[in-house]
């Protein structure tokens, strides 16, 4: 079984949970930027939780099935449509050979998942479905998908009644406005003076258009003002330089200590510039959720906060293998 | 040198052996990921040394943080050593310097440099006080590069030139990153050269542009069928400059499949460099050409 892209979306890939293990040679891990979006999308149809699935990213495609098939959409709030027929997202729908499954405009969030039983069977790249598309790895053919593109779909394990949804309060999405991410401050947090370390958290920030799988820009808050020092040889001449060195997933660099970035799951693996801190693990998810301009805020956390945080966030999970897979 | 430790989030620790680049930095954080390497520690997912600094991912689930970080630090002060000697790699990497690709990219992104009105290259030689583009290629391509980092984007080497702090190559990256560079560019940025390995973003000047793959995600050239990315850390580098002649019989020689690498197996002390590094380099250099 297949199914054929007739239109492609603005950036849609496949992705499952990643490829770790290759970071130091400058792979990076990939996979969905919503991960709990992305397991609750699998295990409503009936995969495993990291099978690989379509992940749409402002815009859904418009896809046709080759054959029959039970299909899921989380994430975002991307209403999709059987033959031009209202579906439900965060629930499990069937789809006859020949149909088309085709979105209408995004009203919340940003990235859409879309899980068909038997998962995206793309080859294995190093051990995951992924697309890597800087490298042009994983996925399908190491890019996003285009029209005429034909999918195949792996052979669905036991069957799962349709019609299963996921409830609100087990999906995981930012909740309130501005949208809050823990950061634990460090790395080369002794780069700035107190005072900008104060504006940093205190400052409401948004969401740059630049915002995509390598990394989220922010703007709007007060530019960071620097410690004076001699520059370390190797590092470069700007305060914001430093000697290239590895970057942590959710690392926060802000060149030239005007706009802050966040990287994500395609991340560069190093570079020269400094970092302020990392956003907390629980909270990577919400970030593969927000949409240019959104507002954020940064919040000041310990390790503590962070594992009770991450704590939380596995519970989470808890609770939605125990609703779908009961 | 005393490493400074920081945890990056719940999920890594971050350890920066000097602030200032040097070799005896980099060879600390080599040999310490080497020791977290074999040391096989439960929840430790990613081992990434870089130049001067080194990264360990974990599970905090799996290994708890502060546990970890101690025994990170026990590594860490035990893997001091004061003369480090490595079994590596010399490989001649060919450059056509001053190429019609580098050069309609950096016209196109001149806006954004600190001479509009030059190339990279003249900008390049004449902050480093040498008399012009050939000069420079000299001083480039003379003497070899150590590969003391693989990343930024998948394979791509920042290489570290071998000569005496005085004499090495610097020059600031642009004042504001290019939106494009050509795939196998050859960049300069702080004291760093490096090879994208993939078409995109940058911020390092062009000098020119390699005909040899080093990475490719297919695995179907003949010298990276084993593993998709040419380098790993401690390599070392020679340029070797080439017309544009030489260039396109590369070129051809690759997608015929039939480019041979010169790629040789070396060891390299860094007390026996630093005692003379105009005469071992030379030796360097002859085990490459198979002297």
């Amino acid at each position: 079984m297949a199914i054929k892209v007739l239109k492609p979306g603005l950036a849609t890939t496949v992705q499952d949970l990643g490829r770790p293990g290759y970071y130091h040679i400058g792979i990076p891990l990939s996979g969905g930027m919503d991960r709990h979006a992305l397991a609750a999308a699998n295990l409503l149809v009936g995969n495993e939780e990291g099978a690989a699935v379509l992940e749409a990213v402002f815009m859904g495609p418009e896809l046709e099935f080759t054959d029959d098939a039970l299909v899921a959409i989380t994430g975002a709030e991307l209403p999709p449509k059987l033959d031009g027929e209202p579906r439900e997202t965060w629930t499990s729908f069937k789809v006859k050979r020949g149909q088309k499954l085709s979105f209408d405009f995004l009203k919340q969030g940003a990235r859409g998942y879309i899980a068909i039983a038997g998962g995206i069977d793309v080859p294995l790249v190093l051990g995951s479905r992924s697309t890597y598309a800087l490298g042009a790895l994983g996925g399908f053919k190491g890019r996003k998908l285009e029209a005429g593109d034909e999918l195949p779909i792996g052979k669905a394990g036991a069957a799962v009644r349709d019609g299963r949804t996921v409830a609100k309060e087990l999906r995981g999405l930012p909740a309130a406005m501005p949208t809050e991410l823990r950061v634990m401050p460090g790395l080369y947090w002794h780069r700035i003076t107190e005072t900008a370390g104060v504006g940093f958290f205190g400052d409401t920030w948004k969401v740059a258009p630049e915002a995509d799988r390598i990394g989220y820009r922010f703007k709007g808050g007060k530019p960071l003002e620097f410690v004076p020092r001699e520059p370390p040889f190797g590092a470069g001449s700007d305060p914001s330089n430093i000697t290239d060195a590895c970057y942590p997933y959710g690392s926060i660099q802000v060149p030239g200590g005007t706009e802050p970035i966040v990287l994500h799951r395609d991340a560069v693996s190093g570079g020269g510039y400094f970092m302020v801190g990392t956003v907390i693990a629980a909270d990577m998810d919400l970030i593969g959720q927000l949409q240019p301009n959104t507002p954020v805020k940064f919040v000041k956390v310990g390790m503590d906060e962070a594992l009770a945080a991450r704590k939380s966030r596995a519970g989470l999970l808890g609770k939605l293998r125990s609703a779908l897979l009961a | 040198m005393q490493t400074r430790f920081s945890y990056g989030g719940d999920e890594h620790i971050f350890a920066e052996v000097a602030e200032s680049m040097s070799l005896e930095a980099f060879f600390k954080g080599l040999f310490v990921t080497n020791a977290v390497r074999d040391a096989r520690i439960k929840g430790v997912t990613e081992i990434c040394p870089a130049n001067a600094s080194y990264q360990v991912k974990f599970d905090p689930d799996q290994i708890k943080p502060d546990d970890l970080l101690a025994e990170l630090k026990r590594l860490d002060s035990a893997s001091e050593t004061s003369a480090p000697v490595i079994k590596t790699r010399i490989i001649e990497i060919p450059v056509l310097y001053n190429d019609p690709w580098t050069h309609e990219t950096l016209m196109r992104f001149r806006e954004r440099h600190q001479d509009p009105n030059g190339t990279d290259l003249e900008y390049a030689a004449r902050i480093n006080g040498l008399d012009g583009v050939d000069a420079f290629i000299k001083a480039h391509s003379s003497a070899p590069w150590f590969v003391s980092m693989v990343g930024f984007v998948a394979g791509l080497p920042f290489l570290y030139q071998m000569v005496e702090r005085q004499r090495q190559i610097q020059a600031p990256k642009y004042l504001r990153p290019r939106t494009d560079t050509p795939k196998l560019t050859v960049g300069h940025g702080g004291c760093f050269s490096c090879i994208y390995s993939v078409r995109g973003a940058g911020g390092y000047q062009m000098f020119g542009i390699t005909p040899m793959p080093i990475y490719d995600p297919n695995q179907k050239i003949s010298y990276l069928r084993d593993f998709m990315c040419l380098f790993k850390p401690g390599d070392i580098v020679k340029w070797k400059p080439i017309d544009r002649a030489a260039y396109d019989a590369a070129v051809a020689d690759v997608d015929a499949g039939r480019f041979a690498p010169v790629i040789r197996d070396v060891s390299f002390s860094l007390t026996e460099f630093n005692n003379d590094i105009d005469a071992y380099n030379r030796k360097l250099e002859g085990v490459l050409h198979g002297n």
